[in-house]
Parts: structure tokens; C-alpha cells; sequence
């Protein structure tokens, strides 16, 4: 019982963590970025070719793969998306489509298809907790979860640059009326983003610890999933809903089906939505008419 | 170094497609009367063809997915076949083999479009599909046409049944699902089995089907059935903790390698000591880069093929696979390289009992009646990595013995 | 959000509207008959003449979406979960009546209008909470429904036997089939042997209903009210429009037509499994859809043609065939949506027009 929260509490850290990512483009850019599940692959192989290849310990290899991957997420962002700022957002979606199979087919020309084993990074013993053991994966997991929360939260409310990103996700018009670099600010977004994609890699490569070119795709689903769940836009309700949508897989796994597991995953979001068309913390806004 | 390959490869297999490609068709079409006559006359065709020598080129398409989820067992099987073709190549200047190797996503509707291009390049015989569900589709459309097939490692009934012109090279799946309960049983391995398999998969859901079935027939105690999809074959906690409280004592895995990792590792960071039984799909887990290899001790698996095998063949194999590709070859890598070799072994059986045999532009439908009554004669039989003295049944499954190979000191140890 | 899909698509004037539905049947009567020649010619590749009923069923999906996503506005991520369910139901009735009809092309008709039925009542199960949504939750509901239908026929076993279908959740075994009965679906090994029916006619006739069936719609009454209602739901209510009737209609003509497609497609290959309509079938098929311009009708049945056959065409890239495919996607996105392209490319043109004066 408690073991099983503890897995899914950890599951759902992850998966928290690239929901952050999509959240925070979303509530910039007003886009949905089907490539994030792909930087996270990239984030992992990153950090697999520095410790492995080069010898690199823990720290500096994510280190280096944040590096890389807040890089990439620029350059994507200026390439790809920034020429489409004023087309309408299903364009802009098939492009972050046809930049997910970029990277994932670029992937596979450089690492090849077969899958490479991530090394362990976390190297101390995991602890006890009751019944229930807790791996040391897990516990990091958890942690930079929450740490990489409270920091946005923190970063978006208190600093300038937050600030400015507050005001170009609700007016953009109005935000570049008041002197904001509406174009920077969302390369800025992106940026965290992506770097958040990376440390999201790292960790799911460690807890899961199999890599491959299409590794990020579907963690990337739900976690959008997760997003959405938690309300799409807002930083607490990304948490929230990667936990819980990670809490819900595990339980549904035993105690209903193991096959069935995503199908009721699925089907609580449709619910909890039907209830709460703008998810769980949302923000209901009003048209005026 | 493997870019380079790589351009090389595709420079040559493009010169190759741009030289076959203008006198492809007008060639499948004319040989048409050309050879029934020489399949009715043999002894006239060539002079050279007389002595019972095999002569000619051959042109073989390879289908299997090179990109996407799958494109791992399609690459080592297009990897395996390239080097066996090179080495068929460098016996005699008078049979020469062309391999075109096209890509199916592992979908049954590119896979077909995949056969159509190679019947457009002139292909005479297939070796594909890598995988159960395009081969499925195409075997259907090789059937009508009369295209002969060799499946490397589709190993699904469902792939040969109604079709005659279908062979695999690999275990039928439920040969290794009766199999794997049966060496179970014999060797009393434990007496509570959990099995974890891959319900999103017709390779893995057919062998355990066969396996619960024998099992059942044979008194082998199944305590705990969980599966898991390619969509979640991330965590395992709940697979193997429901193992676990059912007492488990082993636990059948009939998936391929890398969710299998995924699980020994699991199980490791759990805590739980438990022995696991594999099966060919598994083979693979140790050449994993970066992979624990202590994890998997104790692992058995029932395998045709191990790479650590010390008979020349397998040697030889294993040490231009690992210098062209910088990778240690897999189960599948090592059917790819049967496959022609048992093509080859075919036709020069024909050539031999017939007074010989010029492939060149023989038509694939004449080709494919040949290559039938070969693989369904009882008395032919040929060697590979993967088996000696393999033989075919009339319906298309292969018979070899299976191995069982335990891993110790991070290496396969024959039982 | 909503003002995105904005009113530069409405199809304007009347004389013009009815012109432009008439090219629309000319261009698919026409690539009928140019195909229609060369294979009987046998000038046709084989690689070409194989990829003529996928080309129908893809044209068929893009118009279904192009519905739902350019008529009546609504983005949908799980289109393919409708194609999923039609191809089913479809290969379900065309192989248990293998015995009873005699006629391929009855059987093909059947199937293709109970794929349509099965899969319109899953729209109206599916679009009746749905359609309450709106924007980006609205696409994340139909592809968690997508999803899910997937997950369900994954494990969802059917057989038939002299007494009936037998339907079980766990396994082929638990069937309880007779002797001569078959398992016409098989879990995740999907649905096996069956029987080839679908033809390159057939296909045309469906992609000429359905053109007929969407270009009536838009056209009439009801048409203008599901617009309306796309390019101001507000001011839509406020006239008294039943906002949910009218999405509702729009989702489940799409919903039936994809089951129709799905149908197509399903008999058109001797096996096929629950896993090929995933989140990547729905949005590759939205990608035609996006391509052709949306709620562009013609530029869909050009995009889902080209489109489709643009993978097999780069085969000789060989490894290099998706990056490639993935790069020219990109650029026929930045270079149709992007404002500045799009000068620069009207300006080319100009510049050629004006030389060859």
C-alpha cells in the first residue's frame, strides 16, 4: 500500500517535472510544444555521453546536459517557432510535430536505435520508511521536484524577468506597450523549458534506466496529460498533476488492470475535466463579450 | 568511422538501385517465359549450369523496421544479412547476391508499400519481415504473387499459416512457450511461476498463451499473470511486488531485452531475489551498453544463438559483425545472418539436383516454387550461427534445438 | 484561442461555393481515371498501384477532420480512435459473414456502413461530454479518448462460431469457441486473415460520397449555423443557435465518416491491430489537414494524396528518409505560414508574371 504510493509518488515527480515545462511554453507562448517530450531525450543522452564517454562525474554531466539542452530549446524556438509567432497555433503545433521527428530521427542516426543503458548517478543508499522502501532515485526525484517548483514559483513571482513573463502570458499586445521584450522573454521561456527538460531526462533515465530515440514520447504524452490535469498555465497545478496522474497509473496498475492502466488514466482526466472544464487549478477566464 | 559506413553503404546500395532499376522491369517480365522453360529443361540452359553449379545473381529484398520504437531488431537483421551477402559474395564471381534492405516502421501498411518498392527494384526472394504484424500483411501479398519468404524472426504461426511460400528461420512462438514450461519442469526449477509479459505485443502475448497452456497440461503452478504495454514499460513495481506477495519463486519473461533490464533492475533496487527465465527475445541483455551486467546474474534463457558461443562459425560472425559495427550482434542480428546462407544453401541443393541453376532474372514466382520444394524437402538441411542442421516442415516452421544458456560472471554458460 | 481559426476561411459566395464543390469532384474523378489508365496500361509501379487505397482512406480522413477542425472549429487529437473502431467493426462484419454473403463488394458495403454506424455512436458517446470543452482541453479529451480505445480493443477478444459472436476481455482461450469457430480479434495481435475486399473504385466512390456528404453540410442551414458558431460562439448563442446540437452534429458526421475510412482501410490489409490508430495516426492525419489550409476541402485531398506518398518516394535516402521527411515538413510550415515567406514567395511569382509579358 505505502510502497505503492511512494512508486507513484516518484513516477509522478518525473512526470511533474516535464509537465512544469510544458505548462510554462504554454502559458508564454499559448502553444502546445510536442517536441518537449523530445529534448528530454536528448537531455538523456546527454548526460549518458558524459558520464560514459567522457568519464564526467553526477553533477557536471547534468550540468553539461542543461547546458545542451537550453541551448537547443533557443535555437529550436528562433528556428522553428519565431517565424510562425503570428500564425494560427495549429501551425505552429505541426511544427513542434515535425520538430519532434527531427529530433527523434536525428537521434537515431547519431546513437543508433539500440537502447543504451544510463548509468546510475545516485550513488547512496535509499532509506526506509515503514513497510516501505524508499530508492535513492526516488527520493532525488522527489526532491528536485519539489525544489524546481518552489524556485519557479519564486522566480516567476519575485523577479523582474518573472514578472515580465507573467505579462506577456496574459497581454501580449499590452506587455510590449509597456516596454517588455516580448521576444526575449519568450526565448527565456523556452530556455528553462528545455533545461528543465534535461534535468526531467536526467531523472527519468535514472529511475527507468533504458535509453532510446523514442524514449521521451511517451512520458512526453502524459505528461501533457499531467498538465492539462493540473490546469494548463499554472506552476502548482503542473505539480499537482504529474502526482497525481503518476499516483493514479501505480494504483490502477494494482488494483484494477495492468493492461487497462492508461485507459483509466485517461478516463479520470476526462472526468475531472467534464467536472472542471479548466483542470484542477486552472484559472477560469471570462469572455467578455 | 560508422557515419562514414553508413554514407558508404547508401552510396553503394543507391549506385546499386540506379543500376538495377533501369532493366528491372522489362527483365522480371521477359524472363517470365525464359525460365519456365529452364525450370522444365534444365540440363539446356548455360553451359556452365550443367556441372550442378549455381550460377547468376540473385536479387533479395530485406524488410524490417530501420526507424522508429522497432528499429532496433530490423538494423541488427539488415546488419546481419549485409555481412552474410558480402561473405556469399567473396566465394565464387559466378553467384553474386544483392541485398536491398527497405524500412517498414513496423506497420503492416508500410511494410506492404516496402515489398511493393523492392518488387519494383526486381527483387526475387524476400527476407523479412522483421516483425509478426507486417510480415503478416505481406506474406498475404507475397502469397498471391508468389514471392518467396524467409522471416528471420516473426515467429508468430499466424505468419505461415495458409501461406506456403512463408519460412522462418526463427522458433515458432509456440514452440518456445511449450518449450520454456517443459525445461521448467524437467529441471524443477521452482515450483510458484510468475510470468510478466507484454500485452501490446503479438510476439510476447503468443508465447505466453502457449506457455500457460503446456503449463497447465504439465502441473506447473502459475501464481501471478501481470502484463504491462509499450506505452508503460517504464515501472514494473506493481508486477513485481504482486509477484513477490504471490511467493514467486521464478519469473517466466517472454519480452525482449530492454524492458527486461528494466525489471532486474527493479527487482534488484526492491530487494527481491528472485531467478528469471527468458526466452530468444532476451538474448541481447548483455551486449546493452552501459548495462549492469551482475544484474542479469543467474538469468536463463532458451536461445538458438549466443555470441560468446566458442564454435567458428559463431566466431567468425560475431568478430566482422563487432568490426563493422562496432556493437556485439544479437539473436536477431544472427537470424539476418542465417537467412541468406540458408537461401544460398537452398538454391545450390537445387542446383546440384538439377544439373544447375542460373538465377539471373529468373523470374520470383519461378523462384519462389523452387525454393518451396527445397525447404519442404525433408532431406535439406543447412548450418548456421543460429543452429546446426536446421530442417523445415512443409508448413514453414524451422526445426533446431534450443539451447538453455545461463548468464555467469557476466557471460552465457550452455546448460 | 478561439479567434485563431479566423474568418479569412469561410468559403465565400454562393456561385463561387458551388463552382469550387464541382472541382472538387472534377480533381478526384480525374486522379481516378489518370490511375485508372495507367495500371491498366501497366505503366504503374508497383510501389505507386499498392498506395492507391491508402491515398483514398487518408483523403477520406483529412475531409473527416477537416471537418471537425476547420468547420466547425474544434481542435481533435484522437481521430484515429473513430478509424480504430470503424475498421474493427467493419472486419468484425465482413468475416462473419464470410459464409453468408456471397459478394465481395456487399460484404465490402456492409462493412463499410456499419463502420460508420459503430463508430457515429461513438461520437455521440464521446461528444456529448466532450463538446462542452473548449480550446486545448477540448484536444486533450479526444486524444485521451483516442487513447483509450486503443488500450480497450488492445485487450478485447472476439471470436465467431456457428452459435454467434463471443466477446471475452482476458484471452482467446476464454472465447469458449466451437470447433469450426474462428478469433476474428485477437487482443493486441489485432484482427488476422482477413479477406482483401477493399478496391481503388470503391475508395473513389466513398472519397465522391463524402465530398457530396461535407460540401451539403457546409452549404446548408445547419452548415452556416456550425460556422456561425465557430467564428463567434458567443453572438452564435445569443441568436438562439443550440450551440452542443450543432458541434455535435459536425463530430458525429466526422465520427462516422472515419469509421467509414477505418473500415476501408482495415480490409484493404490481411491483418491489422489496435496499435496502428495511435496519437501518431490522429496526427499525421492533422497534419494533412493543416497542410491543405483548414477548412480548405481541396487543399485536404491534395495534402492527405502528397503526403502520403512523400515517405515511399524518399526511400532512396534510405537512413536518412524520416529526418528528411521531417525536415521538408517544417519548411512547408514556416514557408506557407510565415508572413514574410509568404511575401516573398507572391513577390517571385509577381516578378515572373510581369517577365512573361
Amino acid at each position: 500500500m505505502l510502497t505503492y504510493l511512494i512508486n507513484g509518488i516518484s513516477l509522478g515527480s518525473v512526470y511533474a517535472i516535464i509537465a512544469l515545462g510544458y505548462t510554462m511554453v504554454y502559458g508564454i507562448a499559448k502553444m502546445l510544444n510536442f517536441a518537449h517530450g523530445d529534448v528530454i531525450m536528448v537531455g538523456g543522452y546527454m548526460a549518458f555521453c558524459a558520464t560514459s564517454y567522457l568519464g564526467w562525474p553526477a553533477v557536471p554531466s547534468v550540468l553539461f546536459s542543461v547546458f545542451v539542452c537550453t541551448i537547443l530549446g533557443i535555437v529550436i524556438e528562433k528556428l522553428a517557432y519565431k517565424p510562425l509567432r503570428n500564425a494560427t497555433s495549429l501551425a505552429v503545433l505541426i511544427t513542434a510535430i515535425g520538430v519532434s521527428y527531427f529530433l527523434q530521427n536525428a537521434a537515431l542516426l547519431i546513437w543508433t536505435s539500440n537502447p543504451k543503458a544510463f548509468p546510475n548517478l545516485v550513488n547512496f543508499p535509499g532509506i526506509t520508511i515503514g513497510s516501505a522502501q524508499v530508492s535513492s532515485v526516488a527520493l532525488v526525484t522527489i526532491i528536485a521536484c519539489i525544489v524546481i517548483m518552489v524556485a519557479l514559483t519564486l522566480f516567476t513571482g519575485k523577479t523582474k524577468m518573472g514578472k515580465a513573463m507573467r505579462a506577456v502570458s496574459e497581454d501580449k499586445g499590452a506587455a510590449q506597450l509597456m516596454g517588455i521584450n516580448v521576444n526575449g522573454t519568450i526565448s527565456l521561456t523556452f530556455a528553462i523549458g528545455s533545461g528543465l527538460a534535461a534535468i526531467a531526462g536526467v531523472l527519468l533515465c535514472s529511475a527507468y534506466p533504458t535509453l532510446m530515440p523514442t524514449t521521451g514520447s511517451m512520458p512526453g504524452i502524459k505528461a501533457f496529460t499531467a498538465a492539462v490535469f493540473g490546469g494548463i498555465g499554472s506552476i502548482p497545478g503542473a505539480m499537482l498533476g504529474g502526482i497525481l496522474l503518476g499516483i493514479i497509473e501505480i494504483y490502477a496498475k494494482a488494483y484494477i488492470s495492468t493492461q487497462l492502466s492508461d485507459a483509466i488514466v485517461f478516463a479520470v482526466l476526462i472526468i475531472v475535466l467534464i467536472v472542471k472544464p479548466t483542470g484542477l487549478l486552472g484559472k477560469k477566464i471570462k469572455e467578455k463579450v | 568511422m560508422k557515419k562514414l559506413l553508413a554514407a558508404m553503404l547508401t552510396g553503394t546500395m543507391m549506385f546499386s538501385l540506379a543500376a538495377c532499376g533501369s532493366d528491372s522491369s522489362s527483365a522480371v517480365s521477359t524472363s517470365t517465359a525464359a525460365s519456365t522453360e529452364a525450370a522444365s529443361n534444365e540440363s539446356t540452359v548455360s553451359a556452365s549450369a550443367e556441372d550442378g553449379s549455381l550460377t547468376g545473381t540473385l536479387q533479395l529484398g530485406v524488410i524490417g523496421p530501420l526507424t522508429g520504437g522497432a528499429a532496433l531488431y530490423g538494423n541488427s537483421v539488415s546488419n546481419g544479412a549485409s555481412i552474410a551477402v558480402d561473405e556469399i559474395n567473396a566465394l565464387s564471381a559466378d553467384f553474386q547476391i544483392e541485398l536491398n534492405a527497405q524500412d517498414d516502421e513496423h506497420d503492416a501498411e508500410k511494410s506492404v508499400n516496402a515489398y511493393n518498392t523492392l518488387k519494383d527494384w526486381g527483387a526475387q526472394a524476400i527476407i523479412g519481415c522483421v516483425t509478426t504484424t507486417p510480415c503478416v500483411a505481406v506474406a498475404s501479398e507475397a502469397n498471391a504473387d508468389r514471392m518467396f519468404m524467409l522471416t528471420p524472426s516473426a515467429s508468430a504461426t499466424s505468419v505461415t499459416e495458409g501461406n506456403d511460400n512463408v519460412f522462418q528461420l526463427c522458433f515458432s512462438d509456440p514452440n518456445q512457450g511449450s518449450a520454456s514450461a517443459q525445461y521448467i519442469s524437467d529441471n524443477a526449477l521452482a515450483s510458484k511461476i510468475a510470468v510478466i509479459y507484454n500485452n501490446s505485443d503479438a510476439y510476447s502475448t503468443g508465447i505466453y498463451q502457449t506457455f500457460q497452456s503446456k503449463a497447465d497440461e504439465i502441473g506447473l503452478e502459475i501464481v501471478s499473470v501481470t502484463t504491462f504495454t509499450d506505452d508503460t514499460a517504464n515501472d514494473f513495481s506493481v508486477q513485481l511486488t504482486e509477484a513477490q506477495n504471490a511467493g514467486a519463486e521464478l519469473i517466466f519473461l517472454p519480452i525482449y531485452y530492454t524492458p527486461a533490464s528494466l525489471i532486474m533492475q527493479q527487482a534488484s533496487s526492491m530487494g527481491y531475489d528472485v531467478e528469471l527465465f527468458g526466452v530468444d527475445g532476451m538474448d541481447g541483455i548483455l551486449s546493452l551498453e552501459g548495462f549492469d551486467t551482475s544484474l542479469a546474474e543467474g538469468v536463463m534463457l532458451l536461445t538458438p544463438f549466443s555470441a560468446d558461443a566458442t564454435d567458428d562459425l559463431t566466431v567468425s560472425f560475431v568478430t566482422k559483425y563487432e568490426e563493422a559495427y562496432s556493437e556485439t550482434p544479437s539473436q536477431f542480428a544472427a537470424d539476418g545472418y542465417d537467412c541468406p546462407y540458408a537461401i544460398y544453401a537452398a538454391l545450390t541443393y537445387y542446383a546440384e539436383n538439377n544439373g544447375g541453376l542460373d538465377v539471373t532474372d529468373m523470374s520470383y514466382s519461378d523462384l519462389c516454387e523452387i525454393l518451396i520444394s527445397v525447404f519442404a524437402d525433408p532431406d535439406f538441411s543447412c548450418d548456421g550461427v543460429t543452429g546446426l542442421g536446421m530442417t523445415w516442415t512443409a508448413s514453414g516452421e524451422v526445426n533446431k534445438a534450443p539451447k538453455a544458456v545461463v548468464i555467469e560472471n557476466g557471460a552465457y554458460v550452455g546448460l | 484561442m478561439k479567434n485563431k481559426l479566423n474568418v479569412k476561411n469561410i468559403f465565400c459566395g454562393v456561385s463561387k461555393k458551388s463552382r469550387s464543390g464541382f472541382i472538387n469532384y472534377g480533381i478526384v474523378i480525374v486522379f481516378f481515371i489518370i490511375f485508372q489508365t495507367l495500371s491498366s496500361m501497366g505503366k504503374l509501379t508497383n510501389s505507386l498501384s499498392g498506395q492507391l487505397i491508402p491515398i483514398c482512406v487518408y483523403v477520406i480522413m483529412a475531409l473527416s477532420l477537416n471537418l471537425v477542425v476547420g468547420i466547425s472549429g474544434e481542435l481533435s487529437l484522437g481521430h484515429a480512435g473513430f478509424m480504430s473502431v470503424g475498421a474493427f467493426a467493419g472486419v468484425i462484419v465482413a468475416t462473419s459473414l464470410q459464409n453468408v454473403i456471397v459478394s465481395g463488394s456487399v460484404r465490402l458495403i456492409l462493412a463499410l456502413l456499419i463502420g460508420a454506424a459503430v463508430a457515429a455512436v461513438m461520437g455521440v458517446v464521446i461528444g456529448i461530454p466532450v463538446l462542452r470543452l473548449q480550446g486545448d482541453y477540448l484536444a486533450i479529451v479526444t486524444l485521451a479518448f483516442g487513447e483509450i480505445i486503443k488500450n480497450v480493443l488492445n485487450c478485447l477478444y472476439i471470436g465467431s462460431d456457428s452459435h454467434g459472436l463471443h466477446f471475452s476481455m482476458t484471452d482467446s482461450n476464454s472465447l469458449g469457441l466451437d470447433a469450426d469457430g474462428v478469433v476474428i480479434l485477437n487482443g493486441p495481435m489485432g484482427a488476422l486473415g482477413i479477406k482483401k475486399l477493399s478496391t481503388f473504385f470503391s475508395g473513389i466512390i466513398l472519397i465522391l460520397i463524402v465530398l457530396f456528404i461535407i460540401q451539403n453540410l457546409v452549404n446548408s442551414r445547419a452548415g452556416r449555423a456550425i460556422m456561425a458558431i465557430r467564428d463567434n460562439r458567443i453572438a452564435a448563442e445569443a441568436s438562439g443557435l443550440n450551440i452542443i446540437k450543432y458541434k455535435l452534429m459536425a463530430f458525429v458526421t466526422s465520427a462516422a465518416i472515419a469509421g467509414a475510412a477505418g473500415a476501408l482501410y482495415a480490409l484493404n490489409y490481411s491483418t491489422v491491430v489496435p496499435k496502428k490508430f495511435d496519437f501518431n495516426t490522429s496526427i499525421l492525419i492533422l497534419v494533412f489537414v493543416v497542410l491543405g489550409g483548414i477548412g480548405n476541402l481541396r487543399g485536404s485531398i491534395i495534402a492527405a494524396a502528397v503526403l502520403t506518398v512523400l515517405p515511399e518516394l524518399l526511400r532512396q535516402f534510405q537512413d536518412y528518409r524520416m529526418l528528411v521527411y521531417a525536415i521538408v515538413l517544417i519548411l512547408v510550415m514556416l514557408i506557407t505560414n510565415n508572413e514574410q515567406a509568404k511575401a516573398f514567395t507572391k513577390r517571385i511569382f509577381r516578378k515572373k508574371a510581369k517577365e512573361e509579358c
